[in-house]
């Protein structure tokens, strides 16, 4: 199990410094479609295993990252790669999406 | 892969019928994107039989959880078609291809888009279909609410609480809600209403800058008649007309028309009804042998958790008795085969 909490405070160095790709589902507490997203996020972290990192963000406690990005709709998904922005997802995704744009980065 | 059968769609219709099927044995496939559906977003529910209160989440992942035990095989990829073979049916998926005895159709419906220019390109850049998803990205801003039914009026009263200015856009003066519940949101002092417009255009570089609005001309729409005198603007400024539309500076549009069932693939295979949806008998039956449909993306009455949850059971129900006659087998009563 993979599966990471990313802060605004560590956003960097979990994030845009690490040597893997990271997924980083943007949610909050308050949003309905991220809550069925979170379960899919959680089942792609255990499957993926080490080779990629995934974890979820409350945009409501880290409020720079969602502003950086531009982000004005939940769940957004984002895939990082030596520290750029290189897929952006709006809305409600599968498994199988996001699992074939992580492989593309490994 | 073989099964018994395929349900499309993971509700509370394709989750009753699962539930209902696996405790009958049936190898059982549900393809839905996500577990629970709309239902699944519902903030509280407080009209399910036997629990007072509950949170839609919890409660679909209950049914969810109640029919994995059982043994439900899930599946998220995208239905492309269903095709009719002799003896059962082929479900293509983007992925995979399924062979199965008897399919359910369950998928609910879809948020209805506008279908202008910039909507898709924006969407998530200040288009949104979820007020209480996203308004708080707009706390201080301006932005428009598309709809003149009860979601809309929801959502903007709703976003009136974090937004500078909400501009309720609808494209008829009346609006399908109480009279009272309308005065109120019209007391409302950031709220601006404006009738008999339709959404022409989303216009912005990387995230909404505005919008185009055209004098739209409706037929006569049932409901609260808000006509002129309840129109309002707070500035008339806002709105600039250019030529022959009207542009209205917003940060975010929330499109609030309702929902629609996705049955666009199903065409020439069941009968559908003038609003598309799958038109089933009084057992669940659609047009075609072996195909059957519950829930919100059917004919049915009424769109309710409980309506789709009995209509998934019917249609399972009468899967398994098709089924079971195929095979010369007796249709027993559910007595429990599954512990």
């Amino acid at each position: 199990m993979s599966e990471y909490t990313f802060t605004d405070a560590g956003f960097e160095a979990e994030v845009l410094n690490s040597d893997k790709p990271v997924l980083v589902d943007f949610f909050a507490t308050w949003c309905g479609p991220c809550r069925m997203q979170g379960p899919i996020v959680d089942e792609l972290a255990a499957e993926m295993g080490d080779k990629v990192k995934i974890g979820k963000m409350d945009v409501d406690q880290n409020p720079q990252a969602a502003g950086k990005y531009g982000i004005m709709s939940i769940p957004t998904i984002m895939i990082f790669k030596g520290g750029e922005a290189k897929e952006t997802f709006t809305g409600l995704q599968t498994k199988e999406t996001l699992k074939a744009a992580l492989e593309k980065l490994i | 892969m073989d099964y018994d059968l395929i349900i499309i769609g993971g509700g509370p219709a394709g989750l009753t019928s699962a539930i209902y099927g696996l405790r009958r044995e049936l190898k059982i496939l549900i393809i839905a994107k996500a577990m629970g559906g709309q239902a699944a977003i519902a903030h509280e529910v407080q009209n399910w039989p036997g629990i007072e209160s509950i949170g839609g989440f919890e409660l679909t992942q209950n049914m969810e959880q109640q029919a994995k035990k059982l043994g439900l095989v899930t599946d998220s990829n995208e239905v492309l078609s269903v095709v009719k073979l002799e003896d059962g049916f082929i479900v293509k998926t983007n992925k995979d291809e399924y062979k199965a005895g008897a399919v359910i159709l369950a998928f609910g419906l879809t948020p209805r888009d506008l279908g202008v220019p910039g909507e898709k390109e924006l969407t998530g850049r200040g288009v949104s279909y979820c007020a209480t998803c996203d308004g708080p990205f707009f706390k201080g801003k301006n932005v428009a609410v598309v709809g003149g039914g009860n979601s809309a009026i929801e959502a903007a009263e709703y976003l009136s609480k974090l937004a500078n200015q909400v501009y309720l856009v609808n494209n008829s003066a009346k609006f399908n809600i109480e009279e009272s519940v309308m005065q109120q949101v019209m007391a409302i002092s950031n709220m601006n209403i404006l009738c008999g417009k339709a959404v022409s255009e989303i216009v912005g570089e990387n995230k909404v800058e505005k919008i185009k609005l055209k004098k739209f001309e409706s037929e006569a729409a049932p409901g609260f008649d808000a006509s002129e005198t309840l129109c309002k603007l707070n500035n008339a400024e806002a709105l600039i007309k250019n030529g022959d539309h009207e542009e209205l500076v917003v940060d975010g549009i929330f499109i609030e028309i309702g929902f629609t069932p996705k049955t666009d693939w199903l065409a020439g295979l069941v009968e559908l009804n003038d609003r598309k949806e799958v038109v089933t008998d009084k057992a669940g039956k659609t047009s075609v042998e072996g195909i059957f449909a519950a829930g919100d993306c059917t004919d049915v009455g009424f769109k309710q958790m409980i309506i789709a949850a009995g209509e998934g059971s019917k249609a399972a129900l009468s899967a398994y008795k098709y089924l079971a006659a195929k095979r010369g087998l007796v249709a027993t009563p559910d007595w429990g085969t599954k512990k």
